[in-house]
């Protein structure tokens, strides 16, 4: 860059109230971007984190999330003897099988409005197949009792959900004895309870899924293969991560979607907004550019000099809007998941890649907006930029 | 072989639907080490004169060969490395880059050059120092007054030791004072450093300074009276 | 001259910048109002619901059957004019891109307690003749290209196997709160593949007089309290309703966002008016010397700021309203009756009402205190 960055910079200042309000501009659309792709973000890591990538996921075969499927007490037991599975420190194998339904639980704001919150039936395996979840207070459900083990992100959200009180739902009441965290994952949004006490109560002796951990995790396609083409099973067997993962990707999608959509249209404004100061910028100082181009400097060094000009105001846009985004990371919000009818609670994700990317799109707002005018700082007619 | 080499040039402006000719056939060598003055009233094309040698217009038609470089033909890219090399220009006004000091405006035509960091700066004082500036290098231009902005800008326009000097009323905004400096500085600048030089001026004043001096009224180039040598 | 000749003239003196501040301020209107019909129309459709229809679900939870013995307990309690059923059933079709919901139901009872699904009396009854047909809403034939006497095959999630549908009629939905892209289908040919287990998804119970809906629920309910399938009954509109919050707290979401777009568009309207005004000191002080007043000089400016700032509501506005309106937008079933509402429009001018001042107040003022003396001397 033949012309000093410096002189740039300086001629910004000189103009701080227009400079300001066009980086501000540019900052909140890329506040508005990041803000709302760590909206997606979250979600999806809530649903990537949920599940093991050395667990296989066994549901009925054609049901497309564990509420449609149906696992009889028959086809538990002959996966439980299947050799895919990995047998544990205790000899038993590491499979879980778990009822799987939705009740409804209204919302302490608004008690007109109502979340559908996942309940799992578990059995003591579920603690050690299921990766990542562990009791953070009280002590596990015991067998044959009314306990339930309420998942972190529910406690803070919902009535009755504190240690030792009790929650009704299904015409019988549960005694809280434990809250779980499961790694920020899905799981953190739900109740657990032991399977023996949720069948009577719900569809009766049938399980809704069965997860197990892989004897040789590369073994997967094999385990697949095989259980499918088992006659004795009706089985659709997924790797326990992509599983989550798919479930997240509709609304994953659409809420990226919504965001491109939303700030492109932003980005546009934004862009004329730059559109307009360097215009008056490059007018102001025609006879700075007529200078500068009988020096000798290039017609191109001098639209490079105002496309970086440009660039720097979007730049510093850039960096308000990441500083406005950023406190929202963190933030805990929920939605229901269509995919799987659920509740899920998750956290805003602002990552360092999208903070990078918020301010690449920033300067990529500048250098398009700068783009006309430079090309006429560029074009300028020494002369006449004299008289 | 002259420096500066015009040849029939004709040059003419289109305002609106009319055509103003502002001189035609005009011929007119400048030699190497020449101090030349350029006069006459306002409207008469002096300046425009000026901007042809300097390759900042183009005549209508005709030639213009400055050291052996046709720059009438070239075109905008080649014409501003052309301008880096060989050429000084001072415009009446407006010559500083206001939010620069006066050093880092001076060293503005050595960014186009190969020159370290160092010898740039090396450079950036003697300049300065030839035209007594040297206390004054992180000034900006607003603390500098008018005379002391033209002698920065002479600073610039010799700092990359250009082959010609072009000057268009250099001291047309400043008072008798600065004027004299600034014409000294640019007599200095012709005996002592042999800069060839040529000034656009319609000050009498400024004119006799100049060793050779033309008269351009009503397109047409003729030897000023008066002027002793 | 007309004051408006001057207002315009100044508008004129720099064009580009002028359109691109009025096109910025459109854009910006137009994602405003889109916002806000997300809003308004997920608030709508917890509206819907027919004054004297009541829904019955399982009170366990939505996902939960009800026998279809309950069926004429309901009828027989005073107060219930007529009753069906209807059950989920949630398929897949073709790459499951776009959603569409497809129930099985009691054919005769259902379309009598909806009359909203209209459709010609011969198709109605091709539907009650054959077993396996279904009816299809309007949008389906478009998004689709189906016809009418088409099989359709869907893959069953809950039901597992893949199900085939003929195509016996097409509905049009004569109020919002029926959406126009649902498939219906017979819960006899849904029972009949399962072996006829006797449950049904949830009844539909029409009673003789809406102001006995809270009491007739509160019946049904009772009745069933200590049975294994207790029931939850309320309006059609409570049904509704409780779908609408299930989305989450959208409403702050598109607040937010609406707020940083609104802001957005100052920053740029309020730099192009500071850039005018610039330019526009001459102009001030010779109209001031001609005898313009202070105060006229002040409505000049405010003009100003409000031209670009109406001309780019109208504008944004305007074809927000248009397009939802001329494409039938529905974010692909998510969103029906997506239009933008008059009320939406009044916000809208409030915006551009703000934005005329907060952008040319400033700029008003100077120009209205600007002392003649001092502007004629940045003239020159």
């Amino acid at each position: 860059m033949k012309i000093p960055l410096i002189y740039n910079v300086r001629s910004v200042l000189q103009r701080p109230l227009s400079t300001a309000l066009t980086a501000l501009g540019v900052g909140l659309v890329v506040a508005v971007f990041i803000g709302m792709l760590a909206l997606a973000n979250g979600f999806r890591a809530a649903l990537a984190r949920t599940g093991s990538p050395d667990n296989a996921l066994v549901l009925r075969r054609g049901a497309d999330s564990e509420l449609s499927s149906g696992v009889d007490r028959q086809t538990a037991s002959l996966l439980a003897a299947s050799p895919h599975v990995a047998i544990g420190a205790n000899g038993r194998p590491m499979l879980s099988p778990e009822v799987y339904v939705l009740i409804p639980l209204p919302r302490p704001d608004d008690t007109t409005a109502v979340a559908n919150v996942v309940v799992r039936g578990i059995s003591e395996q579920a603690w050690d197949v299921r990766a990542n979840v562990t009791v953070v207070e009280g002590r596990r459900p015991q067998s044959g009792r009314s306990e339930i083990c309420v998942g972190r992100n529910l406690v803070s959200r919902f009535a009755h959900t504190g240690l030792g009180e009790t929650l009704r739902f299904g015409s019988r009441d549960w005694t809280v004895v434990c809250h779980f965290a499961a790694g920020g994952s899905a799981f953190e949004s739900e109740i657990w309870g032991e399977n023996e006490q949720f069948m009577p109560v719900f569809r009766g002796e049938v399980f809704q899924v069965v997860s197990f951990r892989l004897r040789d995790p590369a073994g997967f396609d094999e385990a697949k293969r095989a259980l499918e083409a088992d006659q004795r099973l009706t089985v659709d067997v997924h790797r326990e991560t992509d599983f989550y993962a798919a479930q997240s990707a509709i609304l994953g999608s659409i809420l990226e979607i919504l965001a491109m959509l939303i700030t492109s249209i932003m980005a546009i404004g934004a862009v004329f907004g730059a559109v307009n100061t360097m215009y008056a910028a490059v007018a102001s100082r025609g006879p700075e550019i007529a200078v500068l181009l009988t020096l000798g400097f290039h017609p191109r060094s001098v639209l490079a000099s105002f496309l970086a000009e440009s660039a720097i105001i979007a730049l510093a846009g850039g960096v308000l809007g990441c500083l406005l985004a950023l406190p929202i990371n963190g933030v805990v919000t929920s939605t229901t998941n269509w995919a799987s009818f659920s509740e899920v609670a998750f956290s805003f994700r602002v990552t360092p890649r999208l903070l990078l990317a918020g301010v690449i799109f920033a300067v990529v707002m500048g250098v398009v907006g700068g783009f006309f005018p430079a090309r006429r700082a560029a074009r300028l007619p020494v002369v006449q930029a004299l008289r | 072989m002259a420096l500066v080499e015009i040849r029939d040039v004709h040059k003419s402006f289109q305002r609106d639907a009319q055509r103003i000719d502002v001189f035609a056939d005009l011929t007119l060598d400048v030699a190497q080490g020449s101090f030349l003055a350029l006069m006459g009233p306002s409207g008469s094309g002096k300046s425009t004169l000026l901007n042809l040698i300097a390759g900042l217009d183009r005549p209508t038609s005709g030639t213009v060969r400055v050291a052996d470089a046709e720059v009438s033909r070239m075109k905008s890219g080649a014409l501003a490395s052309w301008r880096a090399r060989h050429l000084g220009f001072v415009f009446q006004q407006l010559n500083l880059l206001p939010v620069l000091t006066a050093a880092q405006n001076v060293e503005l035509p050595l960014l186009l050059t190969r020159l370290s960091k160092a010898e740039r700066a090396e450079r950036v004082g003697v300049a300065l120092g030839v035209v007594g500036l040297l206390d004054r290098m992180d000034h900006y231009p607003r603390q500098l007054s008018g005379g002391q902005e033209q002698r920065t800008a002479i600073a610039r326009a010799i700092v990359a030791d250009p082959t010609l000097v072009l000057l268009d009323e250099p001291t047309g905004q400043l008072d008798a004072k600065s004027s004299q400096e600034v014409l000294t500085l640019l007599q200095r600048l012709n005996d002592e450093f042999g800069k060839t030089v040529i000034i656009v001026t319609h000050d009498a004043h400024a004119a006799e300074r100049a060793k050779t001096a033309l008269h351009l009224d009503k397109g047409v180039l003729v030897e000023a009276e008066g002027v002793a040598r | 001259m007309t004051h408006a000749r001057l207002v315009l003239a100044n508008l004129g003196r720099h064009k580009r910048r002028t359109v691109l501040t009025i096109l910025g301020v459109a854009l910006a209107l137009f994602l405003f109002a889109s916002l806000r019909t997300v809003v308004t129309t997920i608030a709508a459709t917890a509206e819907y619901g027919g004054a004297r229809r009541l829904v019955v679900t399982n009170a366990t939870g939505i996902v939960f059957p009800l026998p279809m013995a309950y069926a004429n307990r309901i009828q027989a309690l005073s107060g219930v004019h007529a009753v069906s059923w209807a059950s989920w059933f949630g398929g897949r079709y073709g790459d499951n891109k776009r959603f569409f919901a497809q129930f099985a139901v009691d054919p005769e009872s259902y379309l009598a307690l909806y009359p909203e699904i209209s459709l010609p009396e011969d198709q109605k009854e091709a539907f009650f003749q054959e077993r396996s047909s279904a009816i299809v809403g309007r949008r389906l034939l478009e998004v689709f290209g189906w016809r009418l006497g088409q099989d359709v095959t869907i893959q069953g999630t809950i039901f597992p196997g893949d199900w085939t549908f003929t195509i016996r009629g097409v509905y049009t939905p004569t109020d919002q709160v029926i959406n126009d892209d649902m498939l219906i289908f017979r819960s006899d040919y849904l029972d009949e593949r399962l072996g006829r287990p006797g449950i049904t998804g949830w009844y539909v119970v029409e009673i003789d007089d809406a102001d006995q809906a809270a009491a007739v629920s509160k019946a049904i309910d009772d009745l069933f309290r200590n049975s294994s399938a207790p029931t939850k009954t309320g309006t059609e509109q409570a049904f509704n309703a409780s779908f609408a919050t299930m989305w989450g707290n959208v409403e702050l979401l598109m607040g937010t966002i609406g707020m940083a777009v609104v802001f957005a568009i100052l920053m740029v309207s309020a730099n192009a008016m500071m850039m005018s005004a610039r330019d526009r000191t001459g102009e001030v002080a010779v109209l001031k010397t001609i005898g313009f007043s202070d105060r006229t000089l002040f409505g000049l400016v405010m003009a100003e700021a409000g031209i670009i700032a109406f001309t780019g509501a109208v504008l944004g506005l305007g074809s927000a309203t248009w397009l939802y309106r001329a494409t039938n937008f529905n974010a692909m079933g998510f969103l029906p009756g997506f239009q933008v509402t008059p009320r939406t429009l009044v916000l809208g001018g409030g915006v551009a009402l703000l934005l005329m001042l907060a952008s040319g107040l400033a700029p008003a003022i100077r120009a209205a205190r600007l002392p003649v003396v001092q502007a004629l001397r940045r003239v020159e």
